[in-house]
């Protein structure tokens, strides 16, 4: 945290997770330039994730997938008001200091990049910037908050458009934290060390029945319903990949997974917004499938 | 008494905690048929994404007859925008209340890595400061004759010398915050709105 001359603090765990509160409700979409953002902000994102390759293109292209240029990134800061996040990779910290030079508002250190450590994840406390990290159950979306993750997001598949990850991520984290709830004091620490998370974390979701962040769920989401089913799963705010940009009309399914987040409990809206949609991005079924993304990361 | 929260994105679940707490009926406000309330809160979130799904849920123009009829409504960060006479880099198809004379700029303060926290005083609170977040914050630039300035923060912006900033202003029945009370569980200005109603 630093302190400013009128003792305005920034950087710390307040206003990280705050912004993380405020995209509560939202769309996050990927984009990979300054039109596709642009696309992204008119349809109602709340934010744009900026990246070189959308992940199904990561998938099918393969190679090392990186920090986007830059360049890029600030084409797209200029085109669009709404915050930009972009990604680094697992553990590569460089990438992380490069982004928060740019002033991206959100850091993603996420798996659909290739990791760059095999064993530590970035030490999130040392940033301004705030970070979201993808947790595939409750031990590991605790350790990265111990990182210091200021969200959480279900990594799902990503570049699957296969919805079927990403749900059974969320209902292992929301079913755990369901039955952390009934622990009594003794079995919370068997807990804290079966989820391998630290014991006052696992305490405190124990007694809150939450996560100390926002919870939100990416990977593999490509229809309005999609939406409406991560959020009366418990999911707190939608990340969309490849799903909105690898379909045949993007501006109009982009539009769709908007108001379907919003109206998650309105079938009328759903049927309104799911009408003469175009086709979705082609999904893949997990076993056709050579790479696990969501198995990056620990 | 019920107290609308405007619900169509944003961070509307910290006010309803807080509105739990106030001993008055809170009511998540999503579709015109949820507007049967004394009054409204508008949360914070991205005024864009909420300026839309406000015009294809229908619910702008209901609202903003009964603002133009007396109702009074409480703005925090993105509310504060949209109740505004004016906003300065917003986006041309933005549409707003035009409810308190007030000129707000986004983002006025930068971007998220300029976002902080800082201990208020509030004119009328005796009970010592507000903790005041302010996220990716508007930041108010005008303000006339006829709006009151209920607290400001010194603010030293990269280009310009510290200049004091008005961050919750009331004209009438409209109350407005660049900063988010209810990140914080901080209920005075909530209060503050109530004693509107």
């Amino acid at each position: 945290m630093d302190q400013t001359e009128f003792s305005h603090v920034t950087g710390g765990a307040l206003v990280k997770r705050g912004l993380a509160e405020m995209l509560r409700g939202g769309v996050i979409m990927d984009v990979v330039n300054a039109e596709q953002a642009k696309i992204a902000e008119d349809a109602g994102a709340v934010a744009v994730m900026a990246l070189e390759r959308v992940p199904a293109d990561i998938r099918r292209e393969g190679g090392v997938a990186r920090m986007s240029d830059p360049f890029l990134i600030e084409e797209i800061q200029q085109a669009v008001t709404i915050p930009v996040m972009a990604k680094a990779r697992i553990g590569h910290f460089a990438e992380a200091q490069i982004l928060q030079e740019l002033q991206v508002d959100y850091i993603d250190e996420s798996e659909v990049l290739t990791p760059a450590d095999e064993a530590h994840h970035i030490d999130k406390w040392k940033f301004t910037v705030p970070f979201v990290c993808g947790a595939t159950n409750l031990g590991e979306a605790l350790r990265r908050i111990s990182e210091g993750a200021a969200m959480i997001r279900s990594k799902g598949e990503a570049g699957t458009g296969n919805v079927v990850e990403a749900v059974r991520h969320l209902r292992s984290i929301t079913g755990d934290i369901r039955k952390l709830t009934q622990a009594d004091s003794a079995e919370i620490y068997a807990w804290a060390k079966n989820l391998q998370a630290p014991l006052e974390l696992v305490r405190e979701v124990s007694a809150t029945g939450r996560l100390p962040v926002p919870l939100f769920c990416a990977g593999g989401l490509a229809t309005p319903a999609d939406a409406s089913l991560v959020m009366q799963l418990g999911a707190e705010a939608v990340f969309v990949g490849s799903g909105i940009f690898k379909s045949s009309d993007p501006a109009r399914r982009a539009r769709a997974i908007v108001e379907a987040t919003t109206h998650f409990q309105d079938p009328a809206v759903l049927v309104s917004v799911s009408r003469n949609l175009g086709a979705p991005m082609v999904g893949i079924e997990m076993d056709e499938i050579e790479v696990r993304l969501a198995e990056r990361g620990w | 008494m019920r107290v609308g929260i405007l619900s169509l994105q944003g961070d509307f679940l910290n006010h309803f905690s807080i509105l739990e707490r106030l001993d008055v009926e809170p009511v998540l406000v999503k579709t015109p048929a949820d507007l049967r309330v004394d009054g409204l809160i508008l949360p914070g979130g991205e005024s864009t994404a909420i300026s839309m799904l406000l015009q294809s849920s229908g619910l702008f123009d209901p609202i903003r007859g009964l603002i133009r009829d007396g109702m009074p409504v409480f703005g925090t960060c993105a509310g504060m925008i949209l109740l505004a006479r004016s906003v300065i880099d917003g986006r041309e198809d933005q549409v707003g209340f035009d409810a308190i004379d007030i000129a707000v700029r986004r983002n006025g303060f930068g971007r998220q890595v300029a976002s902080f926290e800082t201990d208020l005083d509030v004119a009328g609170f005796e009970d010592g400061p507000v903790k005041a977040v302010f996220i990716r914050a508007p930041v108010v630039e005008k303000v006339a004759e006829e709006v009151e300035v209920l607290a400001s923060v010194d603010y030293q912006f990269p280009d310009s010398s510290g200049r004091s900033v008005p961050v919750i202003c009331r004209q009438e029945k409209v109350l407005v915050s660049s900063f988010h009370p209810e990140l914080v569980g901080e209920d005075r200005i909530h209060r503050l709105f109530l004693r509107l109603i």
